[in-house]
């Protein structure tokens, strides 16, 4: 029936016209040479020290890039980036790998994850000197170095949130059809954090405050992409984030319409962590290149590119940082602590939240 | 080469490459297990409360989501197939984009479409009415019948043009109602298709995710599949994931071996639209309704495709398209999802032809029957095998012989492949079956085995549904997030893989730009496979 031949040309023929040629020629050269592209990556007799972190410190628009460059150009070495997923994909990749593993540093881990880091045996002394940092709380660690901060916080949309709750506990008891989005401490750091949030305020409360903000939540999302997305779609007013947000929007999109609101209980701090493999071949440049992570040098780029804080009080910020909210109770539970409890704790969550 | 020699060729080149893609899926769990100091304790798994609970939960969505997807299908398939209307070819091809699209931008256009602020609510919110509160039950149903209905109803319609022309020229001349049409003609058509289709439906909802999680609306809606995740991330407990995998997988055999009871046809299949032409006797009303039911599934299903198409158009598009980021991620994913369907074909045709060879064997004994049951099966099951597990298990082995991450492409890629699989075989199964049906008495008295067979007598009759079966796969593969996630490094990134970067750094515009760009890419891979593949004259019928 040619008519209907007709149709499917005039539908799909304009936006392929490009593609007979691009599905059979190319995919045959680029799409075998994409999948053979990483084998070729080792050259000369420059020491390459390998990183794995995550991949939006990695990607383009992360510190990786900028960092890379200007590492590279002291150390006589090739620096490379390994993205992962994120913190715990980091952890798992190493006890996966176990000690013959590439990696020279590991760096994007939350100090959350120190003892099981720790457990590993995988680890050694960084012999970095953090005395002159700035770190909420005072974190300080032989082994691992926090290189730079967030604090967790609810983000809002101006436009739909006249007042923002200015607490905890304005928000578990606040109006139930204004809804919020949480991440799932099951599945994500941020999700975790809040759980824990909750726990450092509340405490022994926390499974009665749980079911009382229960009638707020009106969806739990495995990560943090999947609520921030909801929340800029304009599904959801209020959504589980970092005090920096507002920062990216001020400075990428030249907006002001989403804050982040502060709590009289303090909001919990996130302090991301690096730390040096014990069976690296470059113990003493894997040193260098933290030395030169929590430099001013480098601590200048990170606020923009990973939007986060960092660790010394001598970096100049970009004016949309002086807007955000200003923490003076920084909250954090142990790491020892949270490991011993962590399975308690969640399952204390699902019993009040009705899942089990 | 005698019949009896070609026809053994066949079953043992079939068992072959279903023990291949088997081996390949079992490698990954009997690795793991080996990385764990212990085995998996199934009786303090299953007494476990919360275990019971999702596992209750798991089975009630998939369930709930299967009845729904086939009975709308029903009704809508068989309007569709009846109706003659222009953009008929079109629509069934929208029916195959919802498997291509990676579950998170589907599940973010089902929100804009149905969320408290989607398009529906704030139309019923203008008009008076109260918002919508889909997140629950009703969402993940919403979003599954979104995924599923097509599927269902691809399948449907596939099993009516199987119908012979003759039936249907009968039905007009003797001016048959409509009832009576569905109780002779279609209903037995659809007797056979469904417990396939549902049976493939059901496990695709097993072991969902990202949905269930995102409008399930609270940890109250969780499957196995993600407490799967959260043993083998968080907690770093092959044991556990594995024990849970095993038990989503005997359960799903249970339902799959309970719709073999029920229907005949396992692998029920898709076919091409517009074959069968129908004299039905012309009447108003059911012109009518017909037209209203295909407009209301077609809007149904394109709604949140038109979503995905006005938000990524907002994004920077030009940019986008020339980053060369984006540029390398679209043709890593090509690479891979063309590479992955290719190698899918191949490994299914092979278990076809033997499916195909068992089943016209002269002495049809129970070893015969045994057999052809466990590929049919087992190339369905692939689907609720957790990829997470068989990615970290093949991860294992790998890093003991070579560079994972230089290897990680071709995981990927087997991956990608495996899962295919029950697609095409349920594509191509049914034409195989039709021409053996046909034809393969005469092909075996005269002799015609091995390459000749292939190209004279099962090649024409795979032909077209090959393409689509390529397409299909393609699309699939192109839209898979799960495989990539434990391989994907700086030098190895995929356009989903991309797009869940962007997100997870605020640049939701781009992601939604990206989204529309790897749409367009599907649909015009799709388009043009099913071109190349098919003869001139096919392209013009």
């Amino acid at each position: 029936m040619p008519a209907r031949r007709h149709l499917r040309e005039m539908f799909l023929q304009p936006a392929c016209q490009a593609l007979p040629s691009l599905a059979f020629g190319a995919f045959l050269a680029a799409g075998l040479a994409a999948l053979a592209g990483p084998a070729a990556a080792q050259t000369g007799e420059k020491p390459t020290l390998t990183v794995y972190t995550y991949d939006s410190f990695s990607a383009d628009w992360g510190p990786g890039p900028q960092l890379k460059s200007a590492f590279e150009a002291t150390c006589g070495c090739t620096l490379d980036f390994v993205g992962l997923e994120d913190g715990v994909a980091i952890l798992n990749r190493l006890k996966l790998e176990g000690p013959s593993t590439k990696a020279d540093v590991a760096l994007g881990l939350t100090t959350d994850l120190i003892p099981e880091a720790k457990a590993t045996g995988m680890f050694t002394e960084s012999g970095v000197d953090t005395s002159d940092l700035t770190v909420p709380t005072g974190f300080s660690d032989p082994v691992f170095v926090p290189y730079d901060y967030s604090y967790l916080a609810f983000v809002y949309d101006t436009e739909t949130v006249k007042n923002p709750p200015k607490s905890l506990d304005e928000l578990v008891s606040g109006d139930p059809s204004q809804k919020i989005v949480i991440e799932d401490p099951r599945t994500s750091t941020p999700g975790l954090s809040f759980l824990l949030w909750m726990k450092a305020v509340y405490g022994e409360e926390a499974a009665d405050k749980w079911k009382q903000l229960n009638r707020r939540i009106l969806t739990v999302t495995p990560g943090w992409s999947e609520a921030y997305g909801l929340f800029t779609k304009g599904e959801v007013p209020m959504v589980l984030s970092y005090t920096t947000s507002p920062a990216y929007h001020e400075i990428e999109e030249k907006t002001d319409r989403y804050q982040a609101a502060a709590f009289a209980e303090g909001q919990y701090l996130q302090i991301e962590v690096a730390g040096i493999l014990k069976g690296s071949q470059h113990q003493a440049l894997a040193r260098k290149f933290l030395s030169f992570l929590v430099s001013k040098q480098a601590q200048e780029v990170l606020p923009t590119t990973n939007w986060t804080l960092p660790v010394r009080d001598d970096v100049d910020l970009p004016e949309a940082f002086s807007n955000l909210v200003k923490v003076d109770k920084p909250l954090l539970i142990d790491a020892e602590t949270v490991a011993k409890n962590r399975r308690a704790w969640t399952d204390e969550w699902l019993q009040a939240v009705g899942a089990r | 080469m005698n019949t009896s020699t070609d026809r053994s060729i066949r079953i043992g080149a079939g068992i072959a490459a279903a023990i291949l893609a088997i081996a390949f899926l079992l490698g990954g769990f009997v690795v793991l297990l080996g990385a764990g100091d212990q085995a998996p304790d199934f009786a303090d798994l299953l007494g476990d409360a919360y275990v019971r609970a999702i596992l209750g939960f798991t089975l009630l969505q998939a369930g709930l989501s299967t009845l729904l997807s086939v009975l709308i299908a029903i009704p809508f398939a068989l309007a569709l197939h009846r109706a003659r209307f222009f953009g008929k070819p079109l629509i069934l091809r929208l029916f195959l984009l919802p498997q291509a699209l990676p579950v998170l931008v589907g599940a973010l256009a089902i929100i804009t479409i149905w969320g408290q602020n989607g398009v529906v609510s704030r139309a019923l919110a203008s008009i008076g009415f109260g918002r919508l509160e889909v997140y629950g039950l009703t969402g993940i149903l919403i979003a599954h019948v979104f995924f599923n209905m097509p599927l269902a109803a691809r399948l449907i319609v596939a099993a009516l043009d199987r119908v012979p022309a003759e039936s249907w020229k009968l039905c007009g001349q003797l001016a048959l109602p409509p009832l009576t049409v569905f109780r002779l003609v279609e209903w037995p058509a659809l007797r056979q298709t469904l417990p396939g289709a549902a049976a493939l439906i059901f496990m695709l909802c097993v072991t969902s995710f990202t949905i269930v999680l995102v409008l399930g609306g609270g940890p109250a809606a969780t499957t196995l599949e993600v407490a799967v995740y959260q043993a083998l991330r968080y907690d770093f407990d092959p044991a556990r994931a594995i024990g849970l995998s095993v038990i989503q997988i005997v359960l799903t055999t249970l339902v799959l071996l309970a719709t073999l009871l029920l229907g005949r046809d396992p692998a029920g299949g898709f076919g091409l639209g517009g074959k069968s032409r129908r004299f039905d006797v012309k009447s108003h009303v059911r012109g009518s309704l017909d037209t209203a039911l295909v407009t209301l599934g077609t809007l149904f299903v394109a709604a949140p495709f038109i979503a995905i198409v006005l938000s990524g158009l907002a994004a920077d598009l030009p940019r986008l398209v020339t980053e060369g980021a984006v540029q390398r991620a679209a043709l890593t994913s090509l690479g891979v999802s063309l590479a992955a369907a290719s190698l899918s074909l191949f490994v299914s045709v092979l278990v076809l032809l033997a499916i195909e060879a068992l089943a016209h064997a002269k002495r049809p004994g129970v070893l015969r029957r045994f057999i052809r049951i466990s590929l049919e099966t087992a190339t369905s099951l692939v689907l609720v095998v957790s990829p997470v597990i068989v990615g970290a298990g093949w991860f294992l082995a790998l890093r003991q012989v070579t560079d994972v991450l230089a290897a990680g492409p071709y995981v990927v890629v087997a991956t990608n492949a495996v899962m295919a699989m029950p697609f095409i075989v349920r594509i191509v199964g049914p034409a195989l079956r039709q021409a053996n049906a046909d034809t393969g008495k005469l092909t075996e008295s005269v002799g015609l085995t091995g390459f000749a067979r292939l190209a004279f007598v099962d090649w024409p009759a795979m032909r077209r549904p090959l393409a689509l079966a390529f397409a299909f796969a393609a699309a699939l593969s192109f839209g898979d997030l799960g495989a990539i996630a434990l391989y994907g490094s700086n030098d190895f990134v995929t356009l989903p893989y991309l797009l869940l970067q962007r997100m997870g750094s605020y640049r939701t515009a781009d992601a939604a730009g990206l989204a529309l760009i790897l749409g367009l890419i599907a649909v015009c891979v799709m388009a043009t496979v099913e071109r190349g593949f098919a003869h001139r004259k096919d392209v013009a019928a």
